[in-house]
Formats: C-alpha cells, sequence, structure tokens
C-alpha cells in the first residue's frame, strides 16, 4: 500500500528544501486518525511529551554476551555474568555499566522472531510485521512521529543518527503515513546540511526576502486559501525554526566533562546528540552502532563493540533521568536478531533469531524486570516466548496508546500493531 | 654395538601419529618439558593433559573461563595456564591429579598469552588490560608491570638473552621492554597483522602468534593480514619475520598456496626453519626457511587448527584443533609398522 499523498521522492537529499518539501507532502494528506485525533492529541501532548529513543545495534548482538548470558555452558563462550543493580539479574560482563542501571531496564529474553535474514530481521523489529508482497508497513518511527509529533516542531519525526552514509530521506520508512514521517539520517551526527544561512545572504536581505514571501503568501491566500497553501506557508516557519535550532547539533556547546562521559568515539558522540535532541524536542531518535555480525571472532568484536555502547548507553540513561525525561522516553536497545548459541569453528557466532533478547527502560516501563527465559544453552525459549508483534504492542502501550487501534486510509481500517499479539504486560509499568 | 642414528627431520615426510579426543574445542597446547605429555587449553574451561603413549586423559579443573595461554619452565614441569578471566593457575604438571600450587588473579579481562624466562624464575603475562606483568615463579608474587601498550596485548614472549622481554599487541605494535629498566626500549612494526575494518567498525587481527629462535637473531609475529571482511574473517595468514639486531622486517612469509584465516601459532625449529599453524577455512601447517618468504612445504589438516607446540624431541608437533582433538605429528619418515590402536583417549590416526 502506498501514501495516498506522498510527493514520491525518496532520494532528496536530508536539506531545508527537503524538510520543506516533506512537511507540504505530509499536510495534502487524507490520512486520518480515529484514536488519535488531532485536537485530542494536542491535549495530551499538552499534558506531557512523550518520545522514544532507539538503540539500534546492527548486525545482531549476541543475547548471550549481553542480556541472557550462560556461562559455564557449552554455549556460553568465555565471559562471565556479572550481577546487576537488581538483585538475582546477571548479564554479561561486557556491560559494568549497563549492570548499574538494571533497576531502570526490562530485559526481554523470550524474543523468537524465526527470520535469520539481515534486512527481513530488521523489518520485523522495526515494524513489529513480517514482509508481506501486498503491504509495507511503517517503521516504530514512523508510527511514533505520527502519533507522539507535535505538528509545530521544527525537527524531524524520526530520526536516524547512521554511523556513516550520506545521510537522507528514507520515504521508504512511513510507508502509508507518507513521507511527512519519513526517517531522516543524520550521517555521523552531522546536521542536516543547509541549515544554516547561505554565506553570501546577509540576515537583512534573508529577513527581507521572508518578508516578500509572506506578503505574496498572503495575497495568493486571499483567493486561493487551501490546506496545501497553508501548509506551504508553514513548512518555511518550521523551517526557520529549525534554522534556530542549529546549536542541537553541535555538540561543541557540552562541557568537555559531558563528552569525556560519553566517550570521544562515533557512538559515544551519537548518545551525546541523542540527548541533545531528545531535550530539545526530538519525537524519535535512533541511534546506530556498529557492527555485530560476528561470523568470526564474535568474543573479540564484542569485547570491542559492548565497550563502545556500554559507558555511553548508561551515561544516557543516567541524563536522561537527571533532566526528567527518562519517565516520559521509551529506550529500546535492539538488533535484528541475535547469534547463535553454538559457537562455530572461527570463533564466531552466526545469525539466530529462535531465542534472544532486547532490553527496554524509560516511559512506562517496569524497570528491574526479566520477561522470558531460555533453555540452559541458550538454544529455546521456554517460558515467555514472544516475537515482534508483541514487541510492537508494548512499545505502544508503553508510550499511553491503545495498541488495538487502527490507522484509517481512505476510510479502510489498518490496524496499527499486529492483531494477532498483544502487549508484554510484565514489562510495562 | 652402536645405535643407529636418529631419523633425520624433514617436513616433507611429515605424518599424524595420534589423536587425543577431548569433547570440548580446543584452543592452545604445549608439551610438558619432559616430553611425557601434552596439555590443551580448552573452551570447556579445562586444561586436558593426555600421556602421550597411553593416551590417558587427566582433566585439570579450576579455570573460570577459556584457556589459552600454557607455558612451562624449559626444565621444571610446572604448568602455567591462563584463562581469560583474568587468571593464572600453577600447576604440578606430573601429578597424577594435578591441583593448583597457587592461583593468580592477574589481569582484569583476558589473559591472552603466557610466557617463562629463559632461567626459569619469572613469569611473563599479558592480557586486555593493556599491561604486561612479570611474576616471581616461586612464590607467584607480582615483580613488575610494564604499562604503554594502548590496546589489548595478544602476546609476549622473553629473547633468549634473558635481558630482554617483547610484547605485541592487536594493532601489531611490538614493544622490546629491558628487564632491568623495566622501560620499554624500542617498537618493532607488526601493523600489518592488523585492520580496522570501516564497514564493520571494528579492529580485526593482533599478534597471535610469537616466537624467537634459539640464538635470538630472529623474531616472527603470526597473524591474520589482507583482511577484506572483518566478520567473515577474510584475510590471510602471515607471519612477519624480524631482524632482531635492525629491529626492521626481514621477510613476509606466507603461504604458496592461497588459505583464507589465521596464523594462530608460530614456532622456530631448532634446525632454522619455521612452522606456523593456520586455521580458517580449514586448518594448514605452513614450513618455511628463514631466507625464503614462500613455504617450502604445507599440510593440509584435517580440521580448524588453533595453536601449535613442538615436543622437546625436535621431532614431533602438536595442534589442538576445533574438533576437540589433539593430533600430533612427526616429521621423520613413517615406520613401516604403523602404530595400533592405543587405550584411552587417544587414537592412532
Amino acid at each position: 500500500m502506498w501514501c495516498s499523498y506522498a510527493c514520491g521522492s525518496s532520494e532528496h537529499g536530508i536539506s531545508r528544501r527537503g524538510f520543506l518539501a516533506g512537511a507540504v507532502g505530509g499536510a495534502l494528506g487524507a490520512l486520518s486518525l480515529d484514536a488519535f485525533n488531532r485536537p485530542a492529541f494536542t491535549r495530551e501532548l499538552a499534558k506531557q511529551q512523550k518520545r522514544v529513543l532507539m538503540i539500534w545495534l546492527h548486525g545482531g548482538a549476541s543475547q548471550l554476551e549481553t542480556w541472557d548470558p550462560k556461562p559455564g555452558t557449552k554455549t556460553g563462550g568465555p565471559f562471565q555474568a556479572i550481577p546487576t543493580s537488581v538483585p538475582g539479574i546477571h548479564i554479561c560482563e561486557l556491560l559494568p555499566y549497563t549492570a548499574k542501571q538494571m533497576h531502570r531496564l526490562a530485559v526481554v529474553r523470550g524474543l523468537n522472531t524465526a527470520e535469520d535474514d539481515h534486512g527481513k530481521g530488521a523489518y520485523i523489529m522495526h515494524t513489529g510485521r513480517r514482509q508481506e508482497p501486498a503491504m509495507k508497513w511503517p517503521h516504530l518511527g514512523s508510527v511514533c512521529a505520527k502519533l507522539l509529533g507535535d505538528g509545530d516542531n521544527p525537527l524531524p519525526g524520526y530520526i536516524h543518527i547512521t554511523p556513516r552514509g550520506n545521510g537522507g530521506v528514507s520515504s521508504e520508512d512511513a510507508a502509508f503515513l507518507g513521507p511527512r514521517y519519513a526517517s531522516v539520517a543524520l550521517s555521523d551526527g552531522h546536521a542536516p546540511a543547509n541549515l544554516d544561512r547561505p554565506a553570501g545572504l546577509t540576515e537583512n536581505a534573508d529577513h527581507q526576502r521572508h518578508t516578500f514571501r509572506i506578503h505574496a503568501d498572503e495575497r495568493f491566500l486571499r483567493s486561493r486559501r487551501t490546506a496545501q497553501t497553508e501548509a506551504y506557508t508553514q513548512s518555511y516557519d518550521q523551517a526557520a525554526q529549525l534554522m534556530r535550532k542549529h546549536d542541537l547539533f553541535d555538540i561543541a556547546k557540552e562541557p568537555p566533562a559531558v563528552v569525556d562521559r560519553y566517550g570521544r568515539h562515533d557512538f559515544g558522540r551519537h548518545c551525546l546528540m541523542a540527548r541533545r535532541l531528545l531535550e530539545g524536542g526530538a519525537t524519535f531518535v535512533k541511534v546506530a552502532h556498529s557492527n555485530y555480525d560476528t561470523h568470526h571472532e564474535n568474543f573479540d568484536f564484542h569485547i570491542e563493540q559492548l565497550g563502545e555502547f556500554d559507558r555511553p548507553f548508561a551515561t544516557l540513561l543516567d541524563e536522561l533521568d537527571d533532566r526528567g525525561l527518562l519517565s516520559s522516553t521509551l529506550v529500546l536497545v535492539a538488533s535484528e536478531f541475535g547469534r547463535t548459541p553454538k559457537i562455530n569453528r572461527n570463533y564466531g557466532r552466526d545469525h539466530w533469531s529462535r531465542a534472544w533478547s532486547i532490553a527496554l527502560a524509560g516511559c512506562g516501563i517496569k524497570g528491574g524486570v526479566v520477561s522470558g527465559k531460555t533453555n540452559a544453552e541458550g538454544t529455546a525459549v521456554t517460558d515467555g516466548q514472544v516475537h515482534g508483534g508483541h514487541l510492537f504492542h508494548t512499545y505502544l502501550s508503553a508510550l499511553g496508546f491503545s495498541s488495538k487501534k487502527n490507522f484509517y486510509i481512505d476510510q479502510r481500517p489498518i490496524p496499527i500493531a499486529d492483531p494477532k499479539a498483544s502487549p508484554i504486560k510484565e514489562v510495562l509499568a | 654395538m652402536t645405535a643407529a642414528p636418529a631419523p633425520k627431520i624433514d617436513p616433507a615426510k611429515m605424518h599424524p601419529l595420534k589423536e587425543y579426543k577431548h569433547d570440548s574445542p580446543l584452543i592452545g597446547c604445549r608439551f610438558d618439558p619432559s616430553g611425557q605429555f601434552v596439555f590443551a587449553g580448552a573452551q570447556d574451561n579445562n586444561v586436558v593433559r593426555w600421556h602421550l603413549e597411553s593416551g590417558k586423559k587427566t582433566l585439570l579443573t579450576g579455570h573460570k573461563s577459556w584457556v589459552r595461554a600454557l607455558a612451562f619452565p624449559a626444565k621444571e614441569r610446572i604448568l602455567f595456564s591462563a584463562d581469560y578471566a583474568g587468571r593464572i593457575l600453577a600447576w604440578l604438571a606430573g601429578a597424577e591429579e594435578p591441583k593448583p600450587a597457587y592461583i593468580l588473579d592477574a589481569h582484569r579481562g583476558w589473559v591472552r598469552a603466557l610466557a617463562v624466562s629463559p632461567d626459569g624464575t619469572t613469569l611473563a603475562s599479558c592480557g586486555n588490560d593493556q599491561l604486561v606483568k612479570l611474576w616471581s615463579i616461586p612464590d607467584g608474587k607480582l615483580i613488575r608491570e610494564l604499562a604503554g601498550h594502548v590496546c589489548h596485548v595478544y602476546n609476549v614472549v622473553f629473547h633468549p638473552d634473558g635481558k630482554h622481554l617483547i610484547s605485541a599487541d592487536l594493532k601489531g605494535i611490538v614493544k622490546v621492554w629491558d628487564l632491568a629498566k623495566g622501560e620499554a626500549e624500542r617498537e618493532l612494526d607488526a601493523k600489518i597483522l592488523h585492520k580496522y575494518d570501516p564497514s564493520f567498525q571494528a579492529d580485526i587481527g593482533g599478534v597471535r602468534g610469537m616466537a624467537c629462535n634459539a640464538d635470538g637473531s630472529l623474531l616472527a609475529c603470526a597473524g591474520i593480514t589482507n583482511v577484506s571482511n572483518a566478520f567473515a574473517g577474510v584475510g590471510n595468514p602471515l607471519v612477519v619475520l624480524f631482524d632482531w639486531a635492525s629491529g626492521k622486517q626481514k621477510h613476509l612469509l606466507q603461504p604458496k598456496v592461497k588459505f583464507q584465516g589465521t596464523a594462530w601459532g608460530v614456532i622456530f625449529h631448532p634446525d632454522g626453519f619455521l612452522v606456523s599453524v593456520g586455521g580458517g577455512n580449514g586448518g594448514m601447517l605452513w614450513f618455511w626457511k628463514a631466507d625464503d618468504n614462500k613455504d617450502f612445504f604445507s599440510l593440509k589438516l584435517p580440521n580448524n587448527a588453533r595453536d601449535l607446540a613442538l615436543h622437546p624431541d625436535g621431532r614431533r608437533l602438536a595442534v589442538p584443533f576445533f574438533d576437540g582433538s589433539v593430533r600430533t605429528y612427526s616429521m621423520e619418515a613413517p615406520a613401516a609398522k604403523s602404530f595400533g590402536r592405543h587405550q584411552g583417549n587417544s587414537v592412532a590416526v
């Protein structure tokens, strides 16, 4: 299913012009929500803005080296399990800082997504659904941008901080929700291109240009006022606001001690950027950490990658809490799948989706709990088995929405989450 | 009547001798100085001892994680074994049921390698805490910490002169330490054994095997190079041969026939040639002369090999494998009569 109002361009570069196009396109939509109509949504926002932070461990982090260690078993690998801030809950020794955050975390150990392909696994974990030939489902980020987003927010609703790449907008992520809710990638955490006023344009000239455009718009609107023209005008205002927020993208504004706490490596910088964006009003921020696809030397690579992940992640939770944001920010740490309990001949672990784990924290999440259980060698879920659909319901429920509601597209109801699944109650506050 | 001269060592006559089985993958091995036993470190946290002749298997239990590093003083049957939980255990290797004589909480994180000084008094260890440590063998007391590496230290050996220690890390930095001063004296460059893979944003490589020749004129560092895909282990084994005096690379020793994987161990044979073992896409043994960068002989192994040890008689090699076996190989022409099947846990192969 395609968005009936999309601009159709999926490859435009990230820029002010890109935002403008997205904003105009989004405003042209015929989409409506039964449960999330604008006035009700605005009232809810007035009470408390909610937001989401997704940490994406790209390539498939090992559950045995993170949330579900099995030391001393044939599949356990060389690492030990360490106690956490919650008595009785142990996680892998590679996460000592995260272990001190366990009272804020809920670990889901009963995940069986039954999909060992990177792309298909990522799709499940982002949409809560399996890929279907006739239907494209929106990413959680796009759904949250739609449900939680503020029309006056100059920041993109779904921001994706990537370790590298060219940045840009991915309209496909929004599926039928339309490009307004597409993910906007910030490559290596850099600000969108063309965010600053061009060097050759003085502030005065820019102001005069803006004033002239307003006059022209007003004249045009007197005879041809439509939703489209209003959106067009509004998008310029949003762009101007975004330009005024350009400091959000500059972590040099942070005290050096804070930068040090996050770590002066890419993932540390990106986590700090995520905190700045969330604090600055962003709705959904995804931070990708690469890479965990450890078919070879799984243990050495997990030492290195989790050594980068652990402290910035823990720092981020601390700082969100210190700022009073954690209770209104849903945090999730996920991958496309886990890794095989069996250790291969090259000290590697391969793709494994039958029994793996993710972690949650923050808004609507009960801290210090573990949901689901795997057997002694981690080869199968023995209790509390869930799949991607359950996770999607859980995210929505944690954010305070009924996950059984529908989107409506041209009067056709589309369940927001897989109707065959339900929230994981044990992890909900 | 005079004894018949011992057969000439000839790697080209290499053939398998025996197979000693364990039920967990093996990652390191050493012969004891008496030559009666072979010891292997396993992924089930055990050290396994086999009597070479009878094949009798004994488990040395006490480690808390995988054991790769094993070392003996040249003339004593004290085994030092180290695990990935940071501990070093000292054992009376010949005891009927060996128990740890002492346990050292040696490093934070993995202990990667051990070495014993030529005079048998000092044990060196290195690990993921970026440190090299020196221990008094008689009492297990820490003598000195050598700091200076900025990443995981993968290997350590004593130079035969007894005055220098050599350590090497993930990034191929080889440090030569003056033991009297406790200071790094110089660095050798084995960076060809490391790569930061920008696609996966991770480091791969490291000095996985290291050895000096008997007179100390050469140093060999083994690992992986030409890595095109870190997470699939796509690269080729390499031994970097250094001239000790100048510290310069003398040769880059590569397999004549391309092999995908890592050189996990390297030794100098007293006759002057080098032997390295590889694991990755199968297992291989390679033999080089010190003045030729292409191997003069190689042997395909039946499984992924993880380490390499030379028997004190200089005629046999032991290789630990992913399939849980230690296999021994002879570098002499095979005897006319084949070996029979042994009781216990070893079989002729």
